[in-house]
């Protein structure tokens, strides 16, 4: 067996680089990667829509006492819940185990599992260092060719024990489906509470999953439209603040706020570049909006529409090259693609109906977006060139998509009718299969999905 | 989203029956309440503007085009806010919740404008009004059907403090 050893910092790798070694979210986690030499052979094909999610046994952790305990117990609960609500994996209830607990040490007594059709094992352990912090190991096992695919060791402060989970749930996704997970990443949105006609709305942030929910501002103002850098620890939105919408850039660690710039009028929908380095959104004209940059470092602002229409909702292409936006200068609202220094722009939709809200896919292949027709508002992809168009959900309203970072689920936010109503947040999976309900303590609107934090 | 005329007539309708009558809607039926209070709203008083002048004009699906209704509306409003030149105030431009949210904020915008332009060619000072666009955050009527879709469509001409 080969055994190979690197120490990484997972975390926000990027996002450190560009503050200097900032501490504020440093999470050292060093990976020790115990690779089998052999070749895998068991894959999961994600491409096609209903697969058949693969059966992995994930007996819970051991503690550092040799038994389980709270924390070892909770890291394989987070493991196993990332796993089955990606709609790919499901755990075997452990209920079914013949051999509750499985050391990650030696090879395992695969005669126990295979009777149960599991075709992955994984086999933990989560014990404290003198140190005072946690250690965490795993191996992933094909149980039918009893070979191992991955084992890797992470070290971290326990408060990170969460985070711990979802990076040994994104290994194991990887290892498996050959896709980058997405279990380590974050969601920022709008919390929304009080009366429908007065609705108080907060930024809020919460890991993917829905724990760890932290409110950002404090519900004085109107806040919308959030959405990530994919550099730093921030994020930019429309509030009303004052008398009129501006943009802010957000600081979600120390809570700083900026304004982009103080426009005489209605500044909303703004979005980063890929880069980081610039942010583009909708200006406000009398009954028009044009789309302009900003460049964060020299303020400059370039203008990049010059129609008598609205214009908004612009994204980037993950290239940085071209700009996706909404625009009603054919007579309706519609989806354009244009350079992204402006000029020209080509109208991509032509299906029945409205479509708005586009957001380029991180993988670049598909623009999602919202679509209003008959009545009814669904999420749908189509490729940048207008071809492809597929509806992935559909109902009364659903409204506002965002990409997981490997481009392979959508959450976006459904309002459910009636007096008490109101939005929640939901993933669906590119294919349109494994529709989920992200859980948030109130009603939750303008989802978007963080970058990759390790 | 476009409308058969007929259906574009009904919504005209029942947008003038709100003007008139209140009648379902929760801003409206504040106003009424508060000028009942006091007997009868004092000339050249806010409840006057609200209660005598109706303070509110309302558009059809995804249209800032102000309706014949919303003429008439306008027109009482121009005639009272240049009697009245004490006062300073704000256009609110609102849409329905049956949009997306950013192309919403500018469809109420661009009503508000549209409000604002004709209180200007009816000889109402530029410098005295200034516009705001609430999107579809802040509806006066919360039931998800075409009454209160409706009333949400609107224009609303708010007065700040007076003697500014």
């Amino acid at each position: 067996m080969l055994i190979v050893c690197r120490s990484i910092f997972i975390g926000i790798g990027r996002w450190l680089k560009r503050r200097g070694g900032s501490i504020l979210l440093a999470l050292a986690i060093t990976v020790t990667a115990v690779v089998g030499q052999a070749e895998a052979q068991l894959r999961v094909d994600i491409t096609r829509g209903n697969v058949q999610p693969v059966p992995i046994a994930i007996p819970s952790f051991i503690g550092g006492a040799g038994g389980p305990d709270e924390l070892s117990q909770n890291v394989s609960q987070v493991i196993t819940a990332d796993l089955r609500r990606s709609g790919l994996f499901a755990p075997i209830d452990p209920a079914a185990f013949v051999e509750p607990l499985v050391p990650p040490d030696g090879t395992p007594n695969f005669a126990n599992w295979r009777p149960l059709n599991a075709q992955a094992l994984v086999a933990g352990r989560v014990a404290q260092t003198a140190d005072g912090r946690i250690v965490a190991e795993f191996r992933l096992w094909d149980v039918f060719s009893g070979q191992q695919l991955t084992g890797q060791q992470f070290f971290a402060n326990p408060q990170n024990w969460r985070r711990v989970a979802h990076i040994i749930a994104d290994v194991i996704y990887e290892r498996l489906t050959g896709e980058k997970g997405y279990f380590d990443t974050r969601i920022v949105f709008v919390d929304e509470s009080g009366d429908k006609a007065q609705r108080v709305k907060r930024l809020a942030i919460m890991d993917q999953d829905g724990a760890n929910l932290r409110y950002l501002t404090n519900g004085g103002e109107l806040v919308l439209t959030p959405r990530f850098s994919p550099l730093r620890q921030e994020v930019t939105y429309a509030s009303l603040g004052g008398d009129q919408w501006q943009v802010y850039l957000l600081n979600i660690e120390t809570g700083q706020r900026e304004l982009v710039g103080n426009f005489p009028n209605m500044a909303f929908s703004p979005r980063f570049s890929p880069d980081g380095q610039q942010v583009v959104m909708s200006l406000q004209q009398g009954g028009n909006a044009n789309i302009y940059k900003l460049d964060l470092r020299t303020r400059q602002l370039t203008r990049l529409t010059q129609s008598p229409s609205i214009d908004t909702a612009p994204s980037f292409s993950p290239d940085g090259r071209r700009i996706v936006f909404e625009s009603d200068r054919g007579g309706s609202q519609q989806l354009y693609v244009m350079s992204a220094s402006g000029g020209p722009a080509e109208r991509i939709t032509f299906g029945n109906g409205r479509y708005g809200t586009p957001v380029w896919s991180p993988r670049g292949d598909v623009v999602a977006f919202t679509k209003q027709d008959g009545g009814r508002f669904s999420i749908g992809v189509i490729a940048p060139d207008g071809s492809g168009e597929r509806i992935l959900t559909e109902g009364f309203h659903n409204e506002g998509p965002t990409w997981a970072p490997n481009g392979r689920v959508l959450m976006f936010f459904r309002d459910v009718p009636g007096p008490s109503g109101g939005p929640q947040l939901w993933s669906v999976d590119l294919t349109g299969y494994n529709e989920q309900r992200v859980p948030t303590p109130n009603f939750a609107s303008d989802p978007a999905w963080s970058p990759t934090l390790n | 989203m476009k409308l058969r005329p007929t259906f574009r007539h009904v919504f005209v309708a029942a947008a003038l029956a709100a003007t008139l009558f209140g009648a379902g809607c929760a801003g409206q039926q504040k106003a009424l309440e508060q000028g009942a209070g006091i007997g009868v709203a004092s000339p050249g008083s806010a409840q006057d503007f609200q209660v005598n002048v109706g303070d509110r004009v309302f558009f059809t699906v995804d249209s800032s085009v102000l309706t014949p209704q919303a003429r008439t509306t306008l027109d009482r409003q121009a005639q009272w806010l240049n009697q009245y030149g004490q006062y300073a105030f704000t256009v609110e431009g609102h849409a329905d919740e049956r949009g997306t949210r950013e192309y919403n904020l500018a469809l109420g915008a661009r009503r508000a404008n549209a409000a604002r332009d004709y209180l200007i060619s009816r000889g109402v000072a530029a410098n005295r009004m200034r516009t705001i666009s609430y999107g579809k955050e802040r509806p006066v009527a919360v039931c998800n059907d075409v009454s209160c879709w409706n009333q949400n469509r609107r224009s609303v001409t708010v007065l700040n403090a007076a003697g500014s």
